[in-house]
C-alpha cells in the first residue's frame, strides 16, 4: 500500500509539473506580450483570459473527453486516459492562471525597464527578458499558483485519465476512489500528502522570496 | 569631419500629439550640446530618436555619416546611450545593474570588475558595488544610472534632464563627471536641460526647442547669455523690468521702470521696453562705493535663501532685485534681513529680452 501512496504522489507531482512547464511555453510569452504591448482590444484580451480563471474542472474535462474520445476528432491520437492526456488538459486549464499573473507582474514593472535595456545594447529579446526578470517575483507566483491549481484539480484528471490505478490514479481522483470504497483512512492520507506538498511549495517559494534583493 | 548624429527634417507624431515638427539638428563630434527648452517641447522624444529608442515617422537620421535604418538599428545602438530623466534601475545589485551593457557586450569578467570600479569612482560611489540599487538615495541612484551608461564607453552620451530634482550635491558631482568624461575621453554629450545656468556653463552649443520645433540654435553664449523673446517665454528670469526708455546723448538708454527707480543700460531703445540683470552680475556693499557702475542704488534685504556654497538675497530698492553673492562674502558683510544695502551693476549687465 505504502508504495502504492509513493506512485500516486509521485506521478501527481510529475503530470501537474509537466503540465505546468508546457503551460509555461505557450503562457509565458502570451503573459509577456500582453504586459509589454500596447494594442487595440488589450483590455477585451485580459478580460477574457481573467474570466477563464473560474473555469469548472469538469466543463474543460468533458470537452477535452468529447475531443480525444475515439469517435472524436483527436480520436486517432490515441489519447484517451492516458497521462499525458492530464498533462495537456491541466496545461490548458491553468493557461488563463499563468497569463494572467505573468501579465499583471510585467505590468508592474517600470516601463522604462525595456527602454533602458535597450539603450544598453539590449536586442528586442533581450529586452524583453529583462523585463521578464525584472518580474521574477511576480513570475514565480505565476508558476506556483498554475501548480497549485492543476494538482489539486480533478475533474480533468477524472473525465480524461480516468483514475487507472498504476497509469492515470493521482492524488485527486485516488481520494476520490477511496471515499467511494469507504476506505476513509487512506483517503485521509493522501489528502494529507496533498495538503503537505501544496503546503511546502507555498513555504519554500515565500522563503526564496525573502531572500531575493 | 562628419557630424557624430544628424537629424534631417526629423517629425514624430504620438498620436494626435506631434512632439517633433520637422526637427534638423547636427551634433559634431566630441562636443556637448544641450536642448532647452519647457516640459512637453520635445527634448525627450528628441533625444529617445537619437538614442534609437523611438524612430521618427518621416525624415532621416545619420550617425557618424552612415543612415540609419532598420537594418543597422541594433547594431548604430550599442554606440550610443541615454540616462533617463526618471532614473530606471533594475531591482538589483550596484554592480549588476552597471554590468549589465557589459555582459551583452560579451565583456570577460575581470575587465568587466575593472570597469565598474573605475565608472563607481567617477560618479564618487567608491566600493558601492554591492549595494541594492532600490535602496540608494535618488541621488545616489542616478548616479549609477550615469556610471551605467558611462561605462559602456558609448560614442554618443544622452542625458535627459540629469541633474532634475537633486540636491546640490549631487548636481555638482554629476556636473563635473559630465565634464570630465567629455574632455578626458572625448565623448560627445547631448543633454537636455530647462537649467539655463547649466546649459550655459557646461555646454558651447545649443538649440531651443518650443512646441516641437527648433526655434533658435547656435553658441551657448548666444542664447543663454542674451535671451530671446523665446527663451524668455519658459526659463525663469529674474529682475526683469519693464518701463519706458529714452535714449540719453551718451548713447546709452535710461529706463524708467517705476518707483522712482531709472535704469541706466548700454543699449540705444527708445519707447517700452522689458530688459533684465543677471543675479551674479549685482555688487551688494554696505556703504556707496565709487565704481565704474552707472546703476547704483539703496535697498534693504528683506528676504535670504541659502543655496550651500551661495547666498540669493531678495532686496527692495523701490523694485525687488535679487542678487546673488558667494556666502563667504555674505558672511563677511554679516548681512540679515531689513539690513541697508547698496546695489551696484554696470549698464552693460542690462540685457533686453
Amino acid at each position: 500500500m505504502t508504495l502504492e501512496i509513493i506512485e500516486i504522489t509521485l506521478r501527481s507531482l510529475g503530470v501537474s509539473g509537466t503540465a505546468t512547464l508546457l503551460s509555461a511555453v505557450w503562457s509565458l510569452p502570451i503573459g509577456l506580450t500582453i504586459g509589454i504591448k500596447d494594442f487595440h482590444g488589450k483590455r477585451l484580451v485580459k478580460g477574457v483570459f481573467n474570466a477563464f480563471l473560474g473555469m469548472p474542472t469538469v466543463v474543460l474535462g468533458l470537452v477535452l473527453f468529447l475531443l480525444i474520445r475515439h469517435a472524436g476528432p483527436f480520436g486517432f491520437l490515441n489519447l484517451l486516459f492516458t497521462p499525458f492526456a492530464i498533462i495537456v488538459g491541466q496545461a490548458l486549464l491553468i493557461t488563463p492562471i499563468m497569463i494572467s499573473f505573468t501579465t499583471s507582474a510585467v505590468e508592474s514593472i517600470d516601463p522604462d525597464i525595456r527602454d533602458l535595456a535597450k539603450t544598453l545594447g539590449a536586442t528586442e529579446i533581450q529586452a524583453s527578458l529583462a523585463i521578464l526578470k525584472e518580474a521574477a517575483g511576480g513570475t514565480l507566483l505565476a508558476f506556483i499558483a498554475s501548480f497549485n491549481r492543476a494538482i489539486a484539480e480533478m475533474g480533468v484528471a477524472y473525465m480524461v485519465g480516468g483514475s487507472i490505478p498504476g497509469s492515470t490514479m493521482v492524488l485527486t481522483t485516488a481520494i476520490a476512489l477511496q471515499r467511494d470504497m469507504a476506505n476513509i483512512e487512506l483517503g485521509l492520507t493522501l489528502a494529507a500528502i496533498l495538503l503537505s506538498i501544496v503546503f511546502a511549495i507555498n513555504l519554500t517559494v515565500n522563503l526564496i522570496q525573502k531572500r531575493r534583493p | 569631419m562628419n557630424p557624430l548624429i544628424e537629424l534631417k527634417d526629423v517629425t514624430k507624431n504620438y498620436g494626435d500629439i506631434t512632439a517633433l515638427n520637422d526637427v534638423s539638428l547636427r551634433v559634431r563630434q566630441g562636443e556637448i550640446f544641450t536642448i532647452a527648452g519647457p516640459n512637453g517641447s520635445g527634448k525627450t522624444t528628441m533625444l529617445r530618436i537619437m538614442a534609437f529608442i523611438d524612430t521618427p515617422i518621416r525624415g532621416e537620421v545619420y550617425f557618424d555619416g552612415v543612415r540609419v535604418s532598420g537594418s543597422n538599428r541594433s547594431q548604430i545602438r550599442t554606440k550610443c546611450t541615454m540616462v533617463f530623466q526618471k532614473t530606471a534601475l533594475f531591482n538589483t545589485t550596484v554592480y549588476k545593474n552597471i554590468a549589465y551593457g557589459l555582459k551583452l557586450r560579451k565583456f570577460p569578467k575581470n575587465k568587466t570588475d575593472k570597469r565598474v570600479e573605475n565608472v563607481l569612482d567617477l560618479v564618487k560611489l567608491k566600493g558601492y558595488e554591492k549595494r541594492l540599487s532600490k535602496k540608494l538615495s535618488g541621488g545616489e541612484q542616478q548616479r549609477v544610472s550615469l556610471a551605467r551608461a558611462l561605462a559602456l564607453n558609448a560614442e554618443l552620451l544622452l542625458l535627459d534632464e540629469p541633474t532634475a530634482n537633486l540636491d546640490p550635491k549631487n548636481v555638482s558631482i554629476i556636473e563635473e563627471t559630465i565634464y570630465r568624461v567629455n574632455r578626458e575621453f572625448n565623448t560627445t554629450i547631448v543633454m537636455a536641460t530647462h537649467n539655463l545656468f547649466q546649459a550655459e556653463t557646461l555646454t558651447k552649443r545649443a538649440a531651443l526647442l518650443l512646441g516641437g520645433k527648433i526655434v533658435q540654435a547656435g553658441t551657448a553664449q548666444e542664447i543663454f547669455r542674451v535671451p530671446s523673446k523665446h527663451l524668455a517665454s519658459f526659463a525663469r528670469l529674474e529682475n526683469v523690468f519693464s518701463g519706458s526708455s529714452r535714449i540719453l546723448k551718451e548713447g546709452t538708454s535710461l529706463i524708467d521702470v517705476g518707483n522712482g527707480l531709472e535704469i541706466e543700460a548700454a543699449l540705444k531703445r527708445s519707447g517700452n521696453v522689458t530688459v533684465f540683470v543677471r543675479p551674479e552680475d549685482i555688487i551688494v556693499s554696505k556703504k556707496p562705493i565709487s565704481s565704474s557702475a552707472r546703476n547704483v542704488f539703496k535697498g534693504k534685504i528683506v528676504e535670504i535663501s541659502d543655496l550651500e556654497s551661495v547666498v540669493k538675497l531678495k532686496i527692495d530698492a523701490g523694485k525687488q532685485f535679487i542678487v546673488q553673492i558667494t556666502k563667504r562674502s555674505f558672511n563677511e558683510m554679516q548681512l540679515n534681513v531689513r539690513s541697508e544695502v547698496f546695489l551696484a551693476f554696470k549698464a552693460s549687465s542690462v540685457h533686453t529680452v
